[in-house]
């Protein structure tokens, strides 16, 4: 068993596991953290960002540099399209990938990456709402960056140049490897490869294996992957949640005893209690309504967003702000909240007793019915009633979280400048200093409340030791770092320590890991198994029956079993230790094979082994028996009847089965 | 040999209410825990004393699977739950749990309220009884206890039916409660992988049917009606809430539609609402046109279609009434019934089977007069329609759900006797496989081969492998492998020699025989190698034999010839005491060669 790791981002993982002949990709998750590097996207032309002034490297005259870079409040920026960092394609090629499990929406945005142009011939599998939210996050994106970037130049030179830039650019890793997103038609190939798959599922992998998606707890169809075979189970955390939201709960069961258990995509924000950070963006919220301000809040089409909106609308109610409209702008804002409603199979207890009344498991569609939320495709679509300006005090979600795209970035140019409005971030995947870098200077208020119900490092440790996997294997982000010993004393950042044989891998490594097996399970037919008469094997540890058999095999669709043979075949005889002449020379006697005479071979000066080999002459029945410590071999030119007693005789004297 | 025993309590030759007892490796299994629709006394409920004449009947039950939301699959239910005292574990789809309470509630008011009747589960009991349910999503594989496994299947019968594949051990078995096999306006086709049970349990309501195609009868049933409403007659569908209904409301929707019609249409009051809210929520259980266009369009928010009241029974002029109950046994369909019954313009559209026993069976059967309870008669003059909508399977698609799933035993529940028999005959002519018809509280045993889990060793594998490869290609010819059984705390694994020397730590001693054939044939030794292979493949067919260096084998038997040059060759037979008999036989056949 070996593991790869293709992701540099923990939180977006990217795994290749080599498991009984097959290359089994774990997640394909895409880091976006690329995309801080460059200047916003703005849905509408913005003048403020047309007119930020060129930035060229001192004592650099580069005409094809021309144009690349910006400068905002001493930040540079890339002026062009927004690139994304894919999971490395030099390790593995990806046309002998086999399977490709996803664990959650969150961790398969680089799919259409691995699975299109790439000669990939594999099967994709994941939950019905992990296709279905996964399909909101990147058609979303999608149409963000590829419909508003269409036709825009793409700047390379600044990518040669890169030790020659300021911070934090100069530090972009591995830019060369950054790609534009895929096209919206790559897009809807790749989806349209997944295979939808229920919790506790069984799919069949090639008859190689057993793989089971089980409930994670951390969002909409999350899951857990359990991969079995006879001998061997791993499980794949990854993206778990203990906490009590509105997903399923975890299922830790199916994880325990693993062989060898991959954790990945712990949360981004250790530091942060989520319910402590619902908590405050409910109060920043209500503060900044009260004070006639509006809200902004990044978000994603799906997920926590649901939470916010259950939460900050019963807070504002109480706050007796029930006037306050709220509003999701984005291309998939009306399908994502449909559709969390028809989920009733996938989302908590206390959630699927409403199903059964039959009312919504979310409070939103009784939101959109009271008017209180309302919901478009794009800003300029939302109804008349919340005027362009925003004047009146409202709360929009929109995204994209990193403020490089989306509706969020002409209402971040629209507010900036307001002391009265603010923006709350709530997404964990980007830093939101850095989110708002170009939007500098900013007069707004904003509010980090990152919530990221995804374990933290003392729930992993917790859930890791009560799962007890013989091995553990980790993304090297999550491990002690190199350096700081048990005893260095120093706080070093937070970091998985359990007392398991643990297997680290860093991007672009390939660990072993695991068992090696040696054996295929298979059934035995009851008729065969009954003819078998196995029989106590002397001096074997632990009361080892044993019985020769002979049986025919028969393998369908990758079923193994054993049957009664075609015709009565022979049965492979088994004989043991060291054979005692004398007591062979009696046993003839006994079988009317008399006259026997015993010599040391000329072979025993040889036999290392010490014990003396000898010949049995049995001159009436024209018979040598040669016989070694380990062998014996009979040369019988005699009558048959005479083998048939010498077999009777050493049958006798040899232990056998 | 170990047993399969299936006995119905209901559903054996006939289709009242399914209720059957799978008993296997130890596990008994109630399948479906129905109502009968046609009696009123305690026939209506399966005989629970046969499990269990008396005491707790807990401990005899090791789990109870329901199909699908139908009364007559499930209407038992609160009764053995909350009045006969089984407290054992309820398996159904999300879908069944949600609306099979609001269906057991409707029967429950006709039954006290209407009738009158006593000794009948309480709307508490219900509640308490749902309770203890355990929802299921499809292909879920849920452990009941150590060794009792199930999966629910997509049945396509009605919202959330399933089929259900049980195993115990090396036994399975696949129920599959009422199903579909051709998707229709709001559901998707019954599918179940080759999972190759021991038995197939499948219901058989239209065993000797092949309806006519789909789209005929969706145009019959929509002329019938509009012809009836043109002429002023009123039509009336009895239906159950949930279903078939739905179906039909989306065709007369879609056809008054197009048709521009202003005749008004109406659904029994109070369920449609809940009901579409059902569909709306488990749309994923619908088919894929619906699940793809409901963010756009609910399919199931009527425009022409209006809430039903009672006082437009007597309303003039033409309407069609969806009303239920779906058998006009009682209820809303049945008084509506008694109203229109008298005049030959109305018409009365029966959508679905009805039991026997029900005023909808006896006047389907052709009786011009009802007499009801209370000595009323009504003269039945309206024209009567039996239309199949039931999604029900025909004999075409039983016999595809038996290709697709490959049982090895098919045994036929929910169906009249006749034509179970004339099904089991074609099912047993067509596929050679044993089908079973037991009548309710007849037992069916069905023999299993045993089979037990082994660890076959990878090496003894690949050694086979190796030797099944060097072989021409040739599809029937079996593989064979030989080894040695090893039994240890109760595990079985299947070793070549060498590694059970290892795992017991033992020194294996080999013994070998060699015996000379002397053979007069001048020429080289290759030559006469040559001769005697030729000589063995004629007389050895099917086994492997190959020469290399002049030396012949075949498994552990080496044939060699010796002195190159004398007319006299020494040919030494030489064999492990494994392979005594292939060895005697060879060193036979020689010895005769050369006499
Ligand atoms: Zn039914």
């Amino acid at each position: 068993m070996k593991l790869y790791c293709l992701s540099s981002d923990a939180a977006k993982p990217c795994f290749v596991l080599s498991f009984k002949e097959l290359l089994i990709m774990l997640d394909c998750g895409l880091s976006a953290h690329s995309v801080l590097n460059f200047l916003p996207l703005p849905p509408v032309p913005s003048t403020r960002l047309t007119s930020l002034p060129t930035y060229t490297p001192p004592h650099i005259n580069d005409p094809l540099l021309e144009g690349e870079l910006k400068e905002c409040c001493g930040r540079v920026f890339v002026d062009s399209v927004p690139e994304f960092c894919p999971p490395l394609d030099k390790v593995v090629d990806f046309s002998q990938l086999d399977v490709i499990l996803i664990s959650n929406y969150t961790c398969m945005m680089a799919l259409p990456f691995i699975t299109e142009d790439t000669g990939f011939k594999g099967q994709v599998y994941a939950t019905e709402p992990t296709l279905q939210i996964g399909r909101f996050y990147l058609e979303e994106l999608s149409e963000w960056v590829c419909a508003v970037g269409e036709g825009a130049g793409e700047a390379r030179r600044w990518k040669e140049l890169v030790h020659l830039l300021p911070p934090p650019l100069s530090q972009a890793v591995r830019p060369r490897a950054w790609r534009r997103l895929f096209s919206a038609a790559a897009l809807a190939r790749s989806l349209a490869r997944v295979r939808v798959v229920g919790y506790d599922e069984r799919v069949d992998l090639y008859g190689a294996l057993d793989a089971t998606p089980v409930s994670s707890g951390f969002c909409l169809g999350s899951a857990n992957w359990v991969l079995r075979s006879a001998h061997e189970k791993v499980a794949y955390v990854s993206g778990s949640s203990t906490l009590t939201t509105h997903p399923r709960p975890i299922n830790q069961s199916a994880l325990r005893g693993a062989d060898l258990l991959i954790l990945a995509a712990l949360t981004q924000t250790p530091a942060h209690n989520p319910d402590h950070m619902l908590g405050d963006l409910c109060v920043h919220a209500t503060l900044t309504l009260r004070a006639g301000g509006c809200v902004l809040c990044p978000v994603y089409p799906s997920g926590v967003l649901y939470d916010l909106l259950e939460c900050l609308s019963a807070h504002l109610e109480g706050a007796g702000l029930a006037q306050v409209p709220l509003y999701v702008v984005s291309p998939v804002a009306d399908s994502s909240l449909a559709y969390s409603n028809i989920l009733a199979e996938w989302v908590s207890a206390g959630k699927q007793a409403r199903v059964l009344l039959p009312e919504e498991p979310f409070p939103h569609a009784a939101l959109g019915r009271a008017g209180r939320l309302r919901q478009a495709r794009a800003l300029h679509e939302l109804p008349t009633s919340a005027p362009a300006e925003f004047r009146q005090p409202c709360v929009v979600f929109c995204g994209h979280p990193s403020l490089r795209f989306g509706a969020a970035v002409h209402l971040l140019d629209l507010w900036a400048s307001n002391p009265a409005h603010a923006v709350i971030f709530t997404e964990p995947d980007f830093p939101y200093m850095e989110a708002l870098a170009p939007f500098q200077p900013l007069s707004m208020k904003a509010f980090h409340c990152p919530i990221d119900t995804s374990l933290n490092y003392s729930q992993a440790n917790k859930l890791v030791r009560e799962l007890r996997p013989r091995e553990l294997a980790l993304p090297d982000q999550y491990a002690l770092p190199a350096g700081t010993g048990a005893g260095a004393g120093v706080a070093s950042r937070p970091h998985i320590s359990v007392d398991v044989p643990t297997v680290i891998v860093k991007r672009g490594a390939a660990r072993a890991a695991g068992v090696r097996r040696r054996a295929a399970r298979g059934t035995l037919c009851g008729a065969l198994a009954a003819s078998a008469l196995p029989r106590e094997v002397a001096g074997a540890a632990g009361g080892l029956r044993a019985a020769p058999l002979a049986a025919e095999l028969r393998i369908r669709d990758a079923r193994l079993e054993l049957l009664p043979p075609p015709a009565p075949a022979r049965a492979a005889r088994l004989h043991w230790s060291a054979l005692d002449v004398e007591a062979l020379v009696r046993a003839l006697a006994r079988e009317g094979v008399g006259s026997a005479r015993v010599e040391a071979s000329e072979a025993s000066g040889s036999d290392s082994s010490g014990a003396g080999g000898c010949i049995v002459h049995l001159p009436r029945h024209d018979t040598l028996v040669h016989v070694e410590r380990n062998a014996t071999h009979v040369f019988c030119e005699g009558r048959a009847e005479v083998r048939q007693a010498l077999r009777r005789a050493l049958a006798a004297c040899l232990p056998h089965i | 040999m170990p047993e399969i025993k299936i006995t119905p309590l209901g559903a054996g030759q006939d289709v009242g209410r399914s209720c059957i007892l799978l008993s296997m490796g130890g596990k008994n299994i109630m399948l479906d825990c129905g109502m009968h629709m046609g009696y009123n006394d305690e026939r209506r409920f399966p005989d629970f004393s046969y499990i269990v004449p008396e005491g707790p009947i807990t401990s005899q039950i090791d789990c109870v699977i329901i199909s699908h939301f139908h009364l007559d699959h499930c209407g038992a239910l609160p009764y053995m739950s909350e009045m006969v005292g089984y407290t054992g574990p309820i398996y159904m789809t999300h879908p069944t749990k949600a609306i099979a309470p609001i269906l057991l509630e409707d029967m429950r008011k006709v039954a006290v309220e209407r009738k009158g009747e006593s000794n009948f589960f309480t709307s508490q009991m219900i509640k308490d009884c749902i309770k203890k349910v355990t929802a299921v999503t499809l292909h879920q594989s849920v452990m009941v206890d150590n060794e009792l496994e199930i999966k629910a299947y997509y049945a396509g019968h009605v919202l959330g039916a399933a089929m259900f594949w049980i195993r115990v051990g090396s036994q399975s078995v696949v129920y599959t409660g009422d199903y579909n096999m051709t998707p229709d306006r709001h559901l998707g086709a019954a599918w179940i992988d080759k999972c190759r049970p021991d038995l197939l349990i499948s219901e058989s309501t239209y065993a000797t049917t092949i309806r006519d195609s789909k789209r005929c009868r969706e145009r019959d049933f929509l002329k019938k009606v509009h012809e009836c409403v043109e002429k002023g007659g009123k039509v009336l569908i009895p239906v159950f809430a949930l279903g078939r209904a739905q179906e039909l409301c989306i065709l007369l929707e879609t056809y008054w539609e197009r048709m521009n019609l202003k005749y008004p249409v109406y659904f029994a009051l109070g369920l449609t609402e809940k009901a579409n809210n059902y569909y709306k929520m488990f749309i994923t259980w619908t088919n894929q046109k619906i699940r793809k266009t409901f963010v756009q369009r609910n399919m199931f928010d009527f425009k022409h279609i209006k809430p039903f009241d009672k006082s437009y029974i007597d309303n003039p002029g033409a309407m069609v009434v969806f009303a239920t109950p779906g058998m006009l046994h009682a209820g809303l369909s049945l008084n509506i019934f008694k109203k229109w019954a008298p005049y030959e313009q109305n018409m009365l559209i029966m959508p679905g089977f009805c039991v026997q026993g029900t005023v909808g069976h006896k006047i389907l059967n052709g009786a011009k007069k009802v007499e009801f309870e209370n000595r009323q008669v009504v003269d039945v003059k309206m024209a009567v329609e039996y239309m199949s909508f039931s999604a029900h399977a025909d004999a075409k698609g039983i016999m595809q759900l038996i290709q697709y799933c490959e049982p090895k035993n098919v045994l036929l529940v929910h169906g009249e006797a006749q034509k179970m028999e004339f099904l089991k005959d074609k099912i047993e002519k067509e596929f050679s496989i044993s089908c079973y018809m037991p009548a309710n509280g007849e037992t069916a045993i069905i023999n299993t081969p045993t089979k037990i889990p082994i660890d076959v060793s990878l090496r003894l594998l690949k050694a086979e492998a190796v030797r099944y490869n060097a072989q021409p290609p040739d599809p029937k010819r079996r593989r064979v492998v030989h080894g040695i059984l090893c039994v240890k705390d109760n595990r079985l694994s299947f070793l070549d020699i060498d590694e059970v020397c290892e795992e017991i730590g033992i020194n294996r001693h080999v013994i070998r025989f060699t015996s000379t054939v002397r053979f007069d044939d001048p020429g080289p030794a290759v030559k006469t190698a040559e001769k005697l292979k030729g000589l063995l493949t004629e007389k050895l067919q099917g086994w492997s034999i190959t020469i290399s260096d002049g030396n012949i084998s075949v498994e552990s038997v080496l044939i060699k010839v010796e002195g190159e040059d004398e007319s006299t060759k020494n040919i030494y037979v030489s064999w492990t005491n494994q392979d005594e008999d292939l060895g005697s036989y060879i060193l036979g056949l020689l010895q005769s060669m050369v006499q």
